[in-house]
Order: structure tokens, then sequence, then C-alpha cells
């Protein structure tokens, strides 16, 4: 399903238009794809121009301008909801293609190429153009479009949860030796501790908590007294380290 | 130094969180200086074929070829160096061993693959690629990607069409405008590059870069760099974690010294009576 903006004047909708061409043009006179007969909205307003799943909208030199979702712009790359303002008039972006897709043929990559020397039998993948320029004359094409829709993003669906682990501040507080009493805030993904030659480990933050990897050294970290693996540990609260003969306690705060 | 001695590689490849099996394939032979790594598609198990296939060809044709020459030697045809000459010729060989495959085997058809390879020697890699799988350097802490992909995206990066940072949003993902096996004939974009010992090289394919952003592959590389297979399964992990919608592919090579190509008239010598 191709992208569509919805045109509307304080809060009534007028009338809806897919963006079913390449470019398509808002402006005032009636030439235009999207004519708005308005003196606020100059002759030929603005374009949007659509590269398979992807559009953008163009200032055309209007006399008053663009919005996207209350920010004056010239150009803007255009995603799903946003709302264009032209004058008094809204055009809203509906590019919801993110909700057909099924997780089997999600994200695979597809090949865009020059058009077929022969038609294979049972060839699947669209004829497509190489290169960008031959690409902005054909791209429109039902066919093209729908396997490429198919791979959006279900992001937020798969991604894991952020579990509390991620939400909480962990911290190193290092108990004996000359830093006796300093903590490290453990902000970063990766943090490295150790002295680089002599013995290093990594800890690293992970979906489901904190793990300690050892990474150099001829001994390695003691994790309450047992010696680590060349696997990488999972840290619970209150764990005590001990790396290159200085000891320190790994806990949440708050 | 010797190039096995100089260089260390590990790979490791990964399935990731979604899909059901792998269509990636990686093939590293460090007694030639070589790492391939292919991203494979097509229906059913058709991309772990051409992935599969794409290396093999490379990885072994490449190694057959250089056990009897030295890849700093020029062509007698073109005066092209070996090297360079060998990782193009046998990249288009496995396109051709791919198309024809899927032209004879319907259930083969339409396959096709990414491949980035490289080619140490001579304290230089030749880099050939075709598709969206990368070849990154980490020099003195730095990351850098140094290969382009060839998809929709980046020819719009190029064209200005569309910012680096309106490029994460956009819905034209994955679309490669380059691929081995698709058509009879294919270019190959191959770069050569000086190697300076220290340097961290980094083939992956786009379930690594389109998961995990380079500031943090950077991280973790700088923190990893003393322990490579650690390193690798890191990468995997962060891609899996961050939701590992594909297939995660990485290689890792590390200079650790020089490796030159030894020369003049007694190496020469030695080596006509190794023949």
């Amino acid at each position: 399903m191709a992208a569509k903006l919805i045109l509307s004047m304080d809060g009534a909708v007028l009338k809806e238009y897919p963006l079913n061409k390449e470019r398509m043009t808002i402006g005032r006179k009636p030439h235009n794809d999207i004519a708005i007969d308005n003196l606020a909205v100059s002759g030929e307003h603005a374009a949007i121009v659509t590269i398979l799943n992807d559009s953008f909208l163009e200032d055309l030199d209007s006399t008053n301008g663009l919005e996207v979702n209350g920010t004056p712009t010239k150009k803007h790359f255009l995603q799903n909801n946003d709302v264009i303002g032209i004058g008094k008039y809204k055009l809203k972006y509906i590019n919801d293609q993110v909700t057909q897709s099924t997780a089997a043929d999600f994200e695979k990559t597809m090949v865009l190429r020059s058009p077929v020397k022969q038609a294979a039998p049972g060839v699947s993948k669209p004829a497509q153009p190489a290169g960008f320029t031959q690409t902005q004359t054909n791209v429109n094409k039902p066919a093209a479009a729908e396997p490429a829709a198919d791979k959006t993003g279900k992001l937020d669906a798969i991604q894991p949860a952020a579990p509390a682990a991620s939400a909480q501040v962990a911290v190193v507080q290092v108990l004996t030796g000359s830093n006796a009493g300093k903590e490290l805030e453990l902000i970063k993904n990766l943090t490295t501790l150790g002295k680089p030659g002599v013995q290093v480990a990594v800890l690293t933050r992970r979906p489901h908590g904190f793990f300690i990897t050892h990474v150099e050294g001829a001994s390695h970290p003691t994790v309450n007294g047992t010696p680590l693996s060349d696997q990488p540990h999972q840290l619970n609260d209150h764990d005590v380290i001990e790396l290159a003969g200085v000891k320190m306690e790994f806990y949440y705060k708050g | 130094m010797k190039i096995n001695e100089a260089l260390e590689i590990v790979s490791q490849t990964n399935s990731g969180m979604v899909r059901s099996h792998n269509e990636d394939s990686v093939a590293c032979e460090p007694s030639c200086g070589l790492v391939v790594l292919a991203d494979g598609m097509g229906g059913y198990n058709a991309g772990e074929v051409a992935s599969g296939i794409a290396v093999s060809v490379v990885a072994t044709e490449l190694c057959q070829r250089l056990l009897g020459e030295s890849p700093t030697d020029s062509d007698d045809v073109t005066g092209e160096e070996l090297g360079v000459l060998l990782l193009r010729e046998n990249i288009q060989k496995a396109n051709s061993s791919i198309f024809h495959a899927s032209q004879s085997q319907p259930q083969y058809a339409g396959m096709g693959t990414t491949i980035v390879s490289g080619l140490f020697y001579d304290n230089r890699v030749v880099v050939g690629h075709i598709g969206d799988s990368r070849m990154y350097r980490m020099r003195e802490g730095t990351l850098g990607s140094i290969t382009r992909d060839h998809s929709l995206l980046q020819e719009q990066i190029d064209a200005g069409i569309i910012s680096i940072e309106d490029a994460r949003l956009s819905k034209n993902k994955n679309l490669v405008t380059r691929a081995v096996g698709i058509d009879a004939e294919v270019e190959v974009e191959i770069h050569v590059h000086d190697v300076l010992v220290g340097d961290i090289y980094l083939l992956c394919s786009d379930g690594l870069n389109d998961m995990v952003e380079d500031e943090d592959i950077q991280s973790t590389l700088s923190a990893f760099q003393s322990n490579l297979p650690l390193a690798a399964s890191q990468l995997i992990q962060l891609a899996n974690d961050n939701g590992g919608r594909d297939n995660v592919s990485v290689i890792l090579v590390k200079v650790k010294g020089k490796f030159v190509v030894p020369r003049g008239w007694l190496a020469k010598l030695i080596n006509c009576f190794r023949k």
C-alpha cells in the first residue's frame, strides 16, 4: 500500500491523496497533483518525491513557506504521522506499511537490478532498474514496492523490552589499595578495568544485566573468591571482584 | 614475518535471534592471507548455497594459485599485479558459478550473495566487495568503513538526496544494487590499502552494522582488542541483544607484524627451486 497524504483544514478532513507518483506537486494552480485553491498558497508551492517507501518534501521557493510539525522547513524526509502545514491547511503524511509485514520475510536483503535480459520463470524478484537516475523513472510500480514494504521495521515488537537492570545505575566501588573508596558509575555499555598488558577485564551492560569478562593477563580475576572462566560471567548485586590484587564491589544504586 | 604469523584471524557466524537458518558464509585462509565473507539471499536454502559457493570458489581457487606464484608478480598480459587480478577474477568466477547453478536448478533461481574479501600481502590489503557487506578498519583507536555499500540507500546518500542521519530512518534499507550471481557478469569493486602494524580489520554482514552503531563497534573493538575471539563473540552478542533480526557474521584480522614479500635475486632463485 502506498503512502498517502490527508488534507484537512481546521480539523475537517477535505481529501486523501495516495502518493502513487514519483513526484507530486502541491500548489494553487489547478495543474498540481494536490491543488489547494487559496491565495496563501503559491502557484507551485511544494513537491513530494517518493522513492520506493521513502518520501521527501521540498519547498519550491513558495512565498509563504512550509512547516512540518510546526517547524518551518525547506526540505524534509517525511516520517509516518508528520503534519505539513501550508497556510491554514494541514497535510498529514501516513506511511504505515510497517504493520503489514510478516516476521518471516521481514528484512530480507533484496537485489535491485537492471532490467532482466531473460525473464527466468520462477524468479519472484521484481526487475528493477539499477542506479539512482534510472530508479527515479520506474520505482512506483506496485510490484516493486511490495516486497520492499515487507521488510520495514517491526523493531519495537522484536526488541527485548528494556529490563530493570539496564535502567538501574550500577556502580563499582574500589575496596582496597590506594584508590580505596572510589566509586565508578557504569554508565557506558563497556567499561574496561585493569592495566593493559598486565590484566584486563571488561564489564559489559546487556539487556538482562551486567557481565564481567576476562580479556587478557595470565591470572583470571575472581568473583566472590572464584576465578572466572573464559566465558562472560553475570554479576549479582554486591559481588566482590578481585582484579590485579585490588578488590572492588559491584552493586546497584538506589 | 610470515603472513600467517603476522596476522591473527578469527571468525564467527550466528543465525541471529529471528532467522531459523544462517545464510552467511565465512572462510579464512591464514596461510595465504585471505579472508572472505558472504551474505546470501534467495528462497529456502538458496541463500546458503549462493554464499557457500562464493566463499569456497574464492578461497580455494585463489590459494591454489598463490601456492606457485607470488601476489606481487605482475600478470604477463595486462601487467596488473597478480594479487589484485586474482581476487577480481575469482569473485567473477564465483559469480558465474552461482549464476549457472541458478539457471540450471529451478530451486536456486534468483539466488545471489554479497561478498567482501581481503587479501593481505606485502604490507597491503586488496579489498574486493560487491553488495552491502562491509570491511571496517580500526587504526589508532578510530573505526571507519573502508568499503562503500552497493545499496540504494548509499546511492541516495552519495547523490545528496538523504543525509546520513536521515538514512537511519529510511524504509529502503537492505536493497542492494549489485550482487554476486544475479547476472552473467558483475563488476567487482577493488581497492588497495596500506596496512600498518596494530590495525584491526573487521569484515561483517549487514546483520552487524544494521543492529549495532559504529560507535559501539568501535568501543567493543578497543576494549577487547587484546583478545580477538572474545571481541568477535562480543560483537555478535551485541547484535543479538539489540534484536538480532538478521544473520550476523564477523571476521577480525589483527596485524601483529610487518609482512613483506621477499624480493631480490636470492628470493627469486629460492622460489625457482621450489617450483
